[in-house]
Protein backbone atom coordinates (compact mmCIF):
# COMPACT_ATOMS: atom_id res chain seq x y z
CA UNK A 1 0.00 0.00 0.00
CA UNK A 2 1.49 3.38 -0.96
CA UNK A 3 1.61 5.91 1.83
CA UNK A 4 0.03 8.36 2.41
CA UNK A 5 -3.24 6.85 1.15
CA UNK A 6 -5.02 8.71 -1.57
CA UNK A 7 -8.70 9.54 -1.48
CA UNK A 8 -10.79 6.93 -3.31
CA UNK A 9 -12.61 9.66 -5.22
CA UNK A 10 -9.97 12.31 -5.94
CA UNK A 11 -6.18 12.65 -5.88
CA UNK A 12 -6.08 14.38 -2.45
CA UNK A 13 -4.50 12.54 0.48
CA UNK A 14 -7.07 10.59 2.49
CA UNK A 15 -7.74 11.53 6.09
CA UNK A 16 -11.02 9.68 6.67
CA UNK A 17 -10.83 5.88 6.70
CA UNK A 18 -14.00 3.90 6.80
CA UNK A 19 -14.80 0.23 7.24
CA UNK A 20 -18.24 -1.12 6.63
CA UNK A 21 -19.58 -4.66 6.53
CA UNK A 22 -21.95 -5.36 3.67
CA UNK A 23 -23.37 -8.88 3.22
CA UNK A 24 -20.81 -10.19 5.66
CA UNK A 25 -17.93 -8.76 3.62
CA UNK A 26 -15.56 -6.06 4.85
CA UNK A 27 -15.21 -3.03 2.63
CA UNK A 28 -12.71 -0.26 3.25
CA UNK A 29 -12.66 3.18 1.76
CA UNK A 30 -10.35 6.13 2.21
CA UNK A 31 -11.49 9.70 1.65
CA UNK A 32 -10.11 13.22 1.86
CA UNK A 33 -11.81 15.75 4.13
CA UNK A 34 -13.70 17.44 1.29
CA UNK A 35 -15.05 14.24 -0.30
CA UNK A 36 -16.04 12.87 3.11
CA UNK A 37 -18.08 16.02 3.70
CA UNK A 38 -19.57 15.98 0.23
CA UNK A 39 -20.61 12.33 0.49
CA UNK A 40 -22.19 12.81 3.90
CA UNK A 41 -19.82 10.38 5.56
CA UNK A 42 -20.00 12.53 8.69
CA UNK A 43 -23.71 11.74 8.85
CA UNK A 44 -23.72 7.97 9.37
CA UNK A 45 -27.47 7.57 8.96
CA UNK A 46 -27.55 8.67 5.35
CA UNK A 47 -24.41 6.98 4.18
CA UNK A 48 -23.83 3.71 2.45
CA UNK A 49 -20.33 2.61 1.70
CA UNK A 50 -21.54 0.16 -0.90
CA UNK A 51 -23.16 2.95 -2.81
CA UNK A 52 -20.07 5.08 -2.51
CA UNK A 53 -17.79 2.34 -3.70
CA UNK A 54 -20.15 1.68 -6.52
CA UNK A 55 -20.02 5.29 -7.64
CA UNK A 56 -16.27 5.50 -7.17
CA UNK A 57 -15.71 2.58 -9.46
CA UNK A 58 -18.23 3.84 -11.98
CA UNK A 59 -16.36 7.11 -12.20
CA UNK A 60 -13.35 5.92 -14.12
CA UNK A 61 -10.11 7.75 -13.52
CA UNK A 62 -8.29 9.30 -16.50
CA UNK A 63 -6.67 6.00 -17.49
CA UNK A 64 -9.87 3.94 -17.46
CA UNK A 65 -11.92 6.68 -19.13
CA UNK A 66 -9.82 6.43 -22.29
CA UNK A 67 -10.26 2.68 -22.64
CA UNK A 68 -11.98 1.34 -25.71
CA UNK A 69 -12.67 -2.30 -26.48
CA UNK A 70 -10.60 -3.43 -29.46
CA UNK A 71 -13.24 -5.94 -30.46
CA UNK A 72 -16.49 -3.96 -30.34
CA UNK A 73 -15.48 -0.32 -29.77
CA UNK A 74 -17.27 -0.06 -26.44
CA UNK A 75 -15.91 2.65 -24.08
CA UNK A 76 -15.82 3.01 -20.31
CA UNK A 77 -18.38 5.78 -20.73
CA UNK A 78 -20.74 3.43 -22.57
CA UNK A 79 -20.46 0.94 -19.73
CA UNK A 80 -21.13 3.64 -17.16
CA UNK A 81 -24.22 4.73 -19.05
CA UNK A 82 -25.66 1.29 -19.83
CA UNK A 83 -24.32 -0.90 -17.04
CA UNK A 84 -23.70 -3.56 -19.67
CA UNK A 85 -20.78 -4.60 -21.81
CA UNK A 86 -20.59 -4.68 -25.60
CA UNK A 87 -18.96 -8.08 -26.11
CA UNK A 88 -17.13 -10.86 -24.23
CA UNK A 89 -13.77 -9.18 -24.93
CA UNK A 90 -14.93 -6.13 -22.89
CA UNK A 91 -14.37 -8.19 -19.74
CA UNK A 92 -10.65 -8.13 -20.46
CA UNK A 93 -10.58 -4.56 -21.71
CA UNK A 94 -12.33 -3.19 -18.64
CA UNK A 95 -11.01 -5.71 -16.11
CA UNK A 96 -9.69 -3.02 -13.78
CA UNK A 97 -12.88 -1.04 -13.88
CA UNK A 98 -14.92 -4.15 -13.20
CA UNK A 99 -12.95 -5.70 -10.33
CA UNK A 100 -14.18 -3.39 -7.52
CA UNK A 101 -17.74 -3.62 -8.85
CA UNK A 102 -17.79 -7.41 -8.79
CA UNK A 103 -16.70 -7.39 -5.19
CA UNK A 104 -19.93 -5.62 -4.23
CA UNK A 105 -22.13 -7.39 -6.69
CA UNK A 106 -21.45 -11.06 -5.98
CA UNK A 107 -20.57 -13.56 -3.27
CA UNK A 108 -17.09 -13.94 -4.65
CA UNK A 109 -15.03 -12.78 -7.61
CA UNK A 110 -14.00 -16.17 -8.99
CA UNK A 111 -16.18 -18.63 -10.85
CA UNK A 112 -16.54 -21.97 -9.10
CA UNK A 113 -19.51 -23.33 -11.03
CA UNK A 114 -20.07 -25.29 -14.22
CA UNK A 115 -17.40 -25.30 -16.91
CA UNK A 116 -18.25 -25.91 -20.59
CA UNK A 117 -15.84 -28.85 -20.63
CA UNK A 118 -16.63 -30.14 -24.09
CA UNK A 119 -16.42 -26.70 -25.64
CA UNK A 120 -13.08 -26.09 -23.97
CA UNK A 121 -11.77 -29.51 -25.06
CA UNK A 122 -12.88 -28.74 -28.58
CA UNK A 123 -11.12 -25.40 -28.48
CA UNK A 124 -7.89 -27.00 -27.29
CA UNK A 125 -8.18 -29.61 -30.07
CA UNK A 126 -8.57 -26.89 -32.67
CA UNK A 127 -5.63 -24.99 -31.20
CA UNK A 128 -3.62 -28.22 -31.43
CA UNK A 129 -4.74 -28.73 -35.02
CA UNK A 130 -3.71 -25.22 -36.02
CA UNK A 131 -0.28 -25.78 -34.46
CA UNK A 132 0.15 -29.17 -36.16
CA UNK A 133 -0.80 -27.76 -39.54
CA UNK A 134 1.83 -25.07 -39.06
CA UNK A 135 4.40 -27.73 -38.06
CA UNK A 136 3.53 -29.72 -41.17
CA UNK A 137 4.03 -26.75 -43.50
CA UNK A 138 7.32 -25.87 -41.80
CA UNK A 139 8.54 -29.48 -41.96
CA UNK A 140 7.74 -29.77 -45.66
CA UNK A 141 9.41 -26.44 -46.35
CA UNK A 142 12.52 -27.62 -44.46
CA UNK A 143 12.36 -31.00 -46.22
CA UNK A 144 12.14 -32.76 -42.84
CA UNK A 145 9.92 -35.51 -44.15
CA UNK A 146 9.93 -37.67 -40.99
CA UNK A 147 8.62 -34.72 -38.96
CA UNK A 148 6.10 -34.00 -41.68
CA UNK A 149 4.81 -37.57 -41.59
CA UNK A 150 4.50 -37.44 -37.82
CA UNK A 151 2.59 -34.16 -37.98
CA UNK A 152 0.34 -35.56 -40.69
CA UNK A 153 -0.49 -38.63 -38.59
CA UNK A 154 -1.23 -36.50 -35.57
CA UNK A 155 -3.44 -34.20 -37.62
CA UNK A 156 -5.32 -37.25 -38.78
CA UNK A 157 -5.74 -38.36 -35.17
CA UNK A 158 -6.98 -34.99 -33.96
CA UNK A 159 -9.42 -34.77 -36.86
CA UNK A 160 -10.77 -38.18 -35.89
CA UNK A 161 -11.35 -36.97 -32.34
CA UNK A 162 -13.26 -33.93 -33.49
CA UNK A 163 -16.71 -34.99 -34.62
CA UNK A 164 -17.42 -33.82 -38.18
CA UNK A 165 -20.57 -31.87 -37.26
CA UNK A 166 -18.90 -29.74 -34.62
CA UNK A 167 -16.55 -27.80 -36.92
CA UNK A 168 -16.85 -24.16 -35.92
CA UNK A 169 -17.63 -21.78 -38.74
CA UNK A 170 -14.92 -19.43 -39.93
CA UNK A 171 -14.88 -16.09 -38.25
CA UNK B 1 -45.31 -26.76 -34.33
CA UNK B 2 -46.46 -23.15 -34.38
CA UNK B 3 -46.58 -20.76 -31.46
CA UNK B 4 -50.32 -20.28 -32.07
CA UNK B 5 -50.93 -24.04 -31.66
CA UNK B 6 -48.88 -24.00 -28.54
CA UNK B 7 -50.91 -21.17 -27.05
CA UNK B 8 -54.08 -23.11 -27.72
CA UNK B 9 -52.86 -25.92 -25.42
CA UNK B 10 -52.48 -25.62 -21.65
CA UNK B 11 -49.09 -24.63 -20.27
CA UNK B 12 -47.29 -26.46 -17.48
CA UNK B 13 -49.08 -24.04 -15.15
CA UNK B 14 -52.53 -24.18 -16.69
CA UNK B 15 -52.41 -27.96 -17.00
CA UNK B 16 -54.88 -29.26 -14.44
CA UNK B 17 -52.83 -32.34 -13.65
CA UNK B 18 -49.93 -30.40 -12.25
CA UNK B 19 -51.27 -28.39 -9.32
CA UNK B 20 -50.27 -30.61 -6.47
CA UNK B 21 -48.44 -28.19 -4.31
CA UNK B 22 -49.88 -25.77 -1.88
CA UNK B 23 -47.37 -22.98 -1.38
CA UNK B 24 -44.77 -23.21 -4.14
CA UNK B 25 -46.60 -22.87 -7.47
CA UNK B 26 -43.61 -23.34 -9.71
CA UNK B 27 -39.87 -23.47 -10.02
CA UNK B 28 -37.89 -21.83 -12.80
CA UNK B 29 -34.21 -21.84 -13.64
CA UNK B 30 -32.65 -19.75 -16.34
CA UNK B 31 -29.13 -19.69 -17.74
CA UNK B 32 -27.61 -16.75 -19.59
CA UNK B 33 -25.19 -17.82 -22.34
CA UNK B 34 -23.33 -15.98 -25.09
CA UNK B 35 -21.33 -16.99 -28.12
CA UNK B 36 -17.59 -16.37 -28.05
CA UNK B 37 -16.25 -13.54 -30.19
CA UNK B 38 -19.63 -11.99 -30.96
CA UNK B 39 -20.96 -8.64 -29.77
CA UNK B 40 -23.77 -8.94 -27.21
CA UNK B 41 -27.26 -8.33 -28.69
CA UNK B 42 -27.48 -4.79 -27.32
CA UNK B 43 -24.30 -3.84 -29.17
CA UNK B 44 -24.50 -6.08 -32.25
CA UNK B 45 -25.51 -4.78 -35.66
CA UNK B 46 -28.56 -6.19 -37.42
CA UNK B 47 -26.46 -8.53 -39.60
CA UNK B 48 -24.55 -9.87 -36.60
CA UNK B 49 -27.76 -10.42 -34.68
CA UNK B 50 -29.20 -12.25 -37.67
CA UNK B 51 -26.17 -14.58 -37.74
CA UNK B 52 -26.43 -15.30 -34.03
CA UNK B 53 -30.15 -15.95 -34.38
CA UNK B 54 -29.56 -18.50 -37.13
CA UNK B 55 -26.65 -20.23 -35.42
CA UNK B 56 -28.51 -20.50 -32.13
CA UNK B 57 -31.79 -21.58 -33.67
CA UNK B 58 -30.08 -24.41 -35.56
CA UNK B 59 -28.31 -25.61 -32.44
CA UNK B 60 -31.46 -25.36 -30.33
CA UNK B 61 -33.82 -27.18 -32.64
CA UNK B 62 -31.41 -30.11 -32.88
CA UNK B 63 -31.09 -30.41 -29.08
CA UNK B 64 -33.04 -33.38 -27.67
CA UNK B 65 -35.62 -31.52 -25.55
CA UNK B 66 -36.36 -29.06 -28.36
CA UNK B 67 -36.51 -31.34 -31.39
CA UNK B 68 -40.21 -30.85 -31.96
CA UNK B 69 -40.37 -27.41 -30.44
CA UNK B 70 -42.19 -24.33 -31.68
CA UNK B 71 -39.79 -21.73 -32.96
CA UNK B 72 -40.56 -18.18 -34.05
CA UNK B 73 -39.01 -14.83 -34.72
CA UNK B 74 -40.33 -12.24 -32.33
CA UNK B 75 -41.17 -9.95 -35.27
CA UNK B 76 -43.56 -12.61 -36.61
CA UNK B 77 -45.57 -12.81 -33.39
CA UNK B 78 -48.69 -10.73 -32.77
CA UNK B 79 -48.88 -8.48 -29.72
CA UNK B 80 -51.41 -10.86 -28.23
CA UNK B 81 -49.15 -13.92 -28.76
CA UNK B 82 -46.33 -12.08 -27.02
CA UNK B 83 -48.54 -11.02 -24.16
CA UNK B 84 -49.74 -14.59 -23.60
CA UNK B 85 -46.18 -15.91 -23.68
CA UNK B 86 -45.25 -13.35 -21.04
CA UNK B 87 -48.27 -14.33 -18.93
CA UNK B 88 -47.12 -17.97 -19.13
CA UNK B 89 -43.61 -16.92 -18.10
CA UNK B 90 -42.20 -18.29 -21.36
CA UNK B 91 -40.68 -15.01 -22.60
CA UNK B 92 -39.74 -11.73 -20.94
CA UNK B 93 -41.43 -8.43 -21.56
CA UNK B 94 -38.07 -7.19 -22.87
CA UNK B 95 -38.00 -9.83 -25.59
CA UNK B 96 -41.59 -8.99 -26.49
CA UNK B 97 -40.66 -5.38 -27.12
CA UNK B 98 -37.43 -6.13 -28.98
CA UNK B 99 -37.03 -4.88 -32.51
CA UNK B 100 -35.85 -7.46 -34.99
CA UNK B 101 -33.55 -10.51 -35.12
CA UNK B 102 -34.79 -11.94 -31.85
CA UNK B 103 -36.38 -15.34 -31.48
CA UNK B 104 -37.94 -17.82 -29.17
CA UNK B 105 -37.99 -21.63 -29.10
CA UNK B 106 -40.47 -23.41 -26.81
CA UNK B 107 -41.06 -27.14 -26.37
CA UNK B 108 -44.52 -28.61 -26.73
CA UNK B 109 -44.98 -29.16 -22.99
CA UNK B 110 -43.99 -25.53 -22.42
CA UNK B 111 -41.47 -26.52 -19.81
CA UNK B 112 -38.41 -25.43 -21.78
CA UNK B 113 -38.13 -22.08 -23.49
CA UNK B 114 -35.16 -20.30 -24.98
CA UNK B 115 -34.96 -16.64 -25.90
CA UNK B 116 -32.45 -15.66 -28.57
CA UNK B 117 -30.97 -12.18 -28.70
CA UNK B 118 -32.64 -10.87 -25.59
CA UNK B 119 -30.08 -9.21 -23.30
CA UNK B 120 -27.77 -12.15 -23.95
CA UNK B 121 -27.46 -14.32 -27.05
CA UNK B 122 -29.21 -17.13 -25.23
CA UNK B 123 -31.50 -17.24 -22.25
CA UNK B 124 -32.37 -20.86 -21.50
CA UNK B 125 -35.25 -21.52 -19.16
CA UNK B 126 -36.72 -24.61 -17.58
CA UNK B 127 -40.02 -24.40 -15.74
CA UNK B 128 -41.54 -27.01 -13.41
CA UNK B 129 -44.71 -26.93 -11.35
CA UNK B 130 -44.23 -27.06 -7.60
CA UNK B 131 -40.88 -26.97 -5.83
CA UNK B 132 -38.46 -28.92 -8.02
CA UNK B 133 -35.11 -27.16 -7.94
CA UNK B 134 -33.09 -30.35 -8.45
CA UNK B 135 -35.13 -31.64 -11.36
CA UNK B 136 -35.22 -28.24 -13.03
CA UNK B 137 -31.46 -27.95 -12.66
CA UNK B 138 -30.86 -31.43 -14.05
CA UNK B 139 -33.01 -30.60 -17.09
CA UNK B 140 -31.40 -27.24 -17.87
CA UNK B 141 -27.90 -28.54 -17.15
CA UNK B 142 -28.30 -31.31 -19.69
CA UNK B 143 -29.78 -28.98 -22.33
CA UNK B 144 -26.90 -26.57 -21.76
CA UNK B 145 -24.33 -29.37 -22.05
CA UNK B 146 -25.91 -30.54 -25.26
CA UNK B 147 -25.82 -27.04 -26.75
CA UNK B 148 -22.20 -26.73 -25.80
CA UNK B 149 -21.46 -29.47 -28.37
CA UNK B 150 -22.54 -27.14 -31.13
CA UNK B 151 -21.95 -23.67 -29.79
CA UNK B 152 -18.76 -22.00 -28.63
CA UNK B 153 -19.73 -20.21 -25.45
CA UNK B 154 -18.05 -17.06 -24.21
CA UNK B 155 -16.36 -18.36 -21.08
CA UNK B 156 -13.49 -17.26 -18.87
CA UNK B 157 -11.88 -19.70 -16.42
CA UNK B 158 -11.86 -17.03 -13.71
CA UNK B 159 -15.10 -15.15 -14.42
CA UNK B 160 -17.19 -18.02 -15.76
CA UNK B 161 -19.87 -17.52 -18.42
CA UNK B 162 -19.56 -13.99 -19.77
CA UNK B 163 -22.83 -12.07 -19.88
CA UNK B 164 -23.87 -8.66 -21.20
CA UNK B 165 -24.58 -7.46 -17.67
CA UNK B 166 -21.95 -8.25 -15.00
CA UNK B 167 -24.75 -8.98 -12.51
CA UNK B 168 -25.31 -12.30 -14.34
CA UNK B 169 -21.64 -13.19 -14.64
CA UNK B 170 -20.24 -16.56 -13.51
CA UNK B 171 -22.91 -19.23 -13.50
CA UNK B 172 -25.33 -17.02 -15.44
CA UNK B 173 -27.98 -18.78 -13.39
CA UNK B 174 -31.12 -17.32 -11.92
CA UNK B 175 -33.25 -19.84 -10.04
CA UNK B 176 -36.61 -18.80 -8.73
CA UNK B 177 -39.68 -20.15 -7.03
CA UNK B 178 -43.14 -18.66 -7.27
CA UNK B 179 -44.74 -18.78 -3.83
CA UNK B 180 -48.29 -18.13 -2.66
CA UNK B 181 -47.98 -16.37 0.69
CA UNK B 182 -51.40 -14.99 1.63
CA UNK B 183 -51.11 -15.40 5.40
CA UNK B 184 -47.79 -13.55 5.55
CA UNK B 185 -49.41 -10.73 3.55
CA UNK B 186 -52.62 -10.63 5.66
CA UNK B 187 -50.66 -10.62 8.91
CA UNK B 188 -48.36 -7.84 7.64
CA UNK B 189 -45.16 -9.89 7.86
CA UNK B 190 -44.15 -9.77 4.21
CA UNK B 191 -41.96 -6.71 4.53
CA UNK B 192 -39.94 -8.41 7.25
CA UNK B 193 -39.60 -11.53 5.13
CA UNK B 194 -38.41 -9.50 2.16
CA UNK B 195 -35.76 -7.79 4.26
CA UNK B 196 -34.52 -11.05 5.77
CA UNK B 197 -34.41 -12.71 2.36
CA UNK B 198 -32.47 -9.77 0.91
CA UNK B 199 -29.83 -10.14 3.59
CA UNK B 200 -29.30 -13.70 2.47
CA UNK B 201 -28.47 -12.57 -1.06
CA UNK B 202 -31.87 -13.45 -2.48
CA UNK B 203 -34.50 -11.21 -4.07
CA UNK B 204 -38.28 -11.10 -3.75
CA UNK B 205 -40.35 -9.82 -6.65
CA UNK B 206 -43.99 -9.79 -7.75
CA UNK B 207 -45.52 -12.42 -10.02
CA UNK B 208 -44.28 -10.92 -13.26
CA UNK B 209 -40.79 -10.02 -12.16
CA UNK B 210 -39.11 -6.71 -11.71
CA UNK B 211 -41.43 -3.84 -10.89
CA UNK B 212 -44.60 -5.96 -10.94
CA UNK B 213 -46.90 -5.85 -7.93
CA UNK B 214 -47.71 -8.81 -5.79
CA UNK B 215 -51.41 -9.18 -6.58
CA UNK B 216 -52.72 -12.51 -5.47
CA UNK B 217 -50.03 -12.67 -2.77
CA UNK B 218 -47.78 -14.44 -5.26
CA UNK B 219 -44.08 -13.73 -5.03
CA UNK B 220 -40.99 -14.80 -6.92
CA UNK B 221 -37.96 -15.53 -4.81
CA UNK B 222 -34.65 -15.88 -6.61
CA UNK B 223 -30.90 -15.70 -6.14
CA UNK B 224 -29.33 -12.32 -6.69
CA UNK B 225 -25.69 -13.26 -7.03
CA UNK B 226 -24.30 -15.53 -9.72
CA UNK B 227 -20.53 -15.46 -9.20
CA UNK B 228 -18.38 -17.01 -6.47
CA UNK B 229 -20.59 -20.01 -5.76
CA UNK B 230 -21.38 -23.15 -7.72
CA UNK B 231 -24.86 -23.76 -9.12
CA UNK B 232 -25.45 -26.44 -6.48
CA UNK B 233 -24.49 -24.08 -3.67
CA UNK B 234 -26.82 -21.38 -4.97
CA UNK B 235 -29.67 -23.85 -5.32
CA UNK B 236 -29.07 -25.25 -1.87
CA UNK B 237 -29.15 -21.79 -0.31
CA UNK B 238 -32.29 -20.89 -2.22
CA UNK B 239 -33.93 -24.21 -1.32
CA UNK B 240 -33.32 -23.81 2.39
CA UNK B 241 -34.67 -20.25 2.34
CA UNK B 242 -37.76 -21.42 0.45
CA UNK B 243 -38.36 -24.10 3.08
CA UNK B 244 -38.05 -21.52 5.83
CA UNK B 245 -40.52 -19.16 4.11
CA UNK B 246 -42.84 -22.11 3.63
CA UNK B 247 -42.76 -22.79 7.36
CA UNK B 248 -43.38 -19.14 8.18
CA UNK B 249 -46.39 -19.08 5.90
CA UNK B 250 -47.80 -22.21 7.55
CA UNK B 251 -47.21 -20.70 11.00
CA UNK B 252 -48.88 -17.46 9.94
CA UNK B 253 -51.90 -19.44 8.74
CA UNK B 254 -52.14 -21.33 12.02
CA UNK B 255 -51.85 -18.08 13.94
CA UNK B 256 -54.59 -16.40 11.90
CA UNK B 257 -56.93 -19.32 12.52
CA UNK B 258 -56.11 -19.36 16.18
CA UNK B 259 -56.52 -15.68 16.88
CA UNK B 260 -59.18 -14.56 14.41
CA UNK B 261 -60.66 -17.43 12.44
CA UNK B 262 -63.86 -15.50 11.72
CA UNK B 263 -61.99 -12.68 10.04
CA UNK B 264 -60.08 -15.10 7.82
CA UNK B 265 -63.11 -17.21 6.93
CA UNK B 266 -65.09 -14.04 6.24
CA UNK B 267 -62.48 -13.00 3.66
CA UNK B 268 -62.63 -16.41 1.98
CA UNK B 269 -66.43 -16.52 2.01
CA UNK B 270 -66.74 -13.03 0.57
CA UNK B 271 -64.19 -13.80 -2.13
CA UNK B 272 -66.30 -16.83 -3.08
CA UNK B 273 -69.42 -14.67 -3.27
CA UNK B 274 -67.79 -12.00 -5.40
CA UNK B 275 -66.32 -14.55 -7.80
CA UNK B 276 -69.76 -16.09 -8.23
CA UNK B 277 -71.73 -12.91 -8.70
CA UNK B 278 -69.69 -9.90 -9.76
CA UNK B 279 -69.93 -8.23 -13.16
CA UNK B 280 -66.76 -6.12 -13.15
CA UNK B 281 -63.42 -7.44 -12.02
CA UNK B 282 -60.00 -5.88 -12.54
CA UNK B 283 -57.04 -8.20 -13.02
CA UNK B 284 -55.61 -7.33 -9.65
CA UNK B 285 -58.90 -7.81 -7.76
CA UNK B 286 -59.51 -11.14 -9.48
CA UNK B 287 -56.04 -12.33 -8.49
CA UNK B 288 -56.60 -11.36 -4.89
CA UNK B 289 -59.95 -13.16 -4.77
CA UNK B 290 -58.50 -16.27 -6.41
CA UNK B 291 -55.66 -16.16 -3.92
CA UNK B 292 -58.14 -16.23 -1.02
CA UNK B 293 -59.92 -19.24 -2.54
CA UNK B 294 -56.58 -20.98 -2.96
CA UNK B 295 -55.93 -20.36 0.72
CA UNK B 296 -59.40 -21.77 1.42
CA UNK B 297 -58.43 -24.92 -0.47
CA UNK B 298 -55.23 -25.28 1.54
CA UNK B 299 -57.28 -24.94 4.76
CA UNK B 300 -59.75 -27.59 3.63
CA UNK B 301 -62.72 -25.26 3.05
CA UNK B 302 -62.80 -26.39 -0.59
CA UNK B 303 -61.68 -29.78 -1.97
CA UNK B 304 -58.01 -30.07 -2.97
CA UNK B 305 -58.84 -30.94 -6.59
CA UNK B 306 -60.11 -27.36 -6.98
CA UNK B 307 -56.57 -26.01 -6.64
CA UNK B 308 -55.87 -26.84 -10.26
CA UNK B 309 -58.90 -24.77 -11.31
CA UNK B 310 -57.65 -21.76 -9.37
CA UNK B 311 -54.14 -22.07 -10.79
CA UNK B 312 -55.55 -22.23 -14.31
CA UNK B 313 -57.78 -19.21 -13.68
CA UNK B 314 -54.87 -17.20 -12.27
CA UNK B 315 -53.45 -17.31 -15.80
CA UNK B 316 -56.69 -17.23 -17.77
CA UNK B 317 -57.82 -14.00 -16.12
CA UNK B 318 -54.70 -12.18 -17.36
CA UNK B 319 -55.40 -9.62 -20.12
CA UNK B 320 -53.72 -11.59 -22.93
CA UNK B 321 -55.44 -14.89 -22.20
CA UNK B 322 -58.77 -13.18 -21.68
CA UNK B 323 -58.63 -11.49 -25.09
CA UNK B 324 -57.41 -14.65 -26.77
CA UNK B 325 -60.42 -16.55 -25.40
CA UNK B 326 -62.79 -13.75 -26.44
CA UNK B 327 -61.14 -13.59 -29.89
CA UNK B 328 -60.59 -9.85 -30.05
CA UNK B 329 -58.86 -6.85 -28.57
CA UNK B 330 -60.66 -5.09 -25.74
CA UNK B 331 -60.17 -1.97 -23.63
CA UNK B 332 -59.39 -2.52 -19.93
CA UNK B 333 -62.97 -1.62 -18.97
CA UNK B 334 -64.39 -4.21 -21.35
CA UNK B 335 -61.85 -6.75 -20.12
CA UNK B 336 -63.19 -6.33 -16.57
CA UNK B 337 -66.62 -7.34 -17.90
CA UNK B 338 -65.13 -10.36 -19.72
CA UNK B 339 -63.12 -11.39 -16.69
CA UNK B 340 -66.10 -11.25 -14.34
CA UNK B 341 -68.10 -13.24 -16.90
CA UNK B 342 -65.45 -15.93 -17.16
CA UNK B 343 -65.22 -16.25 -13.39
CA UNK B 344 -69.02 -16.29 -12.90
CA UNK B 345 -69.23 -19.20 -15.32
CA UNK B 346 -66.37 -21.06 -13.66
CA UNK B 347 -67.70 -20.52 -10.14
CA UNK B 348 -71.30 -21.41 -10.95
CA UNK B 349 -70.30 -25.06 -10.64
CA UNK B 350 -67.53 -24.70 -8.09
CA UNK B 351 -67.63 -26.76 -4.88
CA UNK B 352 -69.56 -25.20 -1.97
CA UNK B 353 -67.42 -24.04 0.95
CA UNK B 354 -67.38 -26.19 4.06
CA UNK B 355 -66.38 -23.84 6.84
CA UNK B 356 -66.94 -26.46 9.55
CA UNK B 357 -63.74 -28.19 8.50
CA UNK B 358 -61.69 -25.34 9.88
CA UNK B 359 -63.56 -25.31 13.21
CA UNK B 360 -63.03 -29.05 13.66
CA UNK B 361 -59.28 -28.97 13.14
Amino acid sequence: MPSPLKCSLCPQPATVHLTQIVNGKVHKVDLCEACAQAKGVTDPSGFSLAELLHKASLNPGPSAAGLRCGQCGFTAGDFKKQGRFGCPQCYETFAELLAPLLDNMHKGVTHTGKVPRRALERKSLYDRLTKLELDLTEAIKGERYEDAARARDEIHQVRQTIAPNTRPEKR
Amino acid sequence: MKIADLLATPSELTDSASSKTAIVLMTRIRLARNLAGRAFPGRAKAAQREQVLETCRDALTSATPLRRAASAEVAALTDLDKQMLVERHLISRELGSSTGQAGVVINKEQTVSVMINEEDHLRLQVLRSGLQLKKAWAAIDSLDTELEERLDYAFSPTLGYLTACPTNLGTGMRASAMMHLPALVISGQMERVVRAVNQLGLVVRGLFGEGSDASGSIFQISNQTTLGESEEQILQRLGSVLNTINEHELNARAKLLETDAHKLLDKIGRAYGILQHSHLLSSSEAMNLLSLLRLGIDLGVFPAVARAVIDRLLIECQPGHLQHAAKGMFEPGQRDVLRAGLLRTEFANFAKPDFMVVGRN
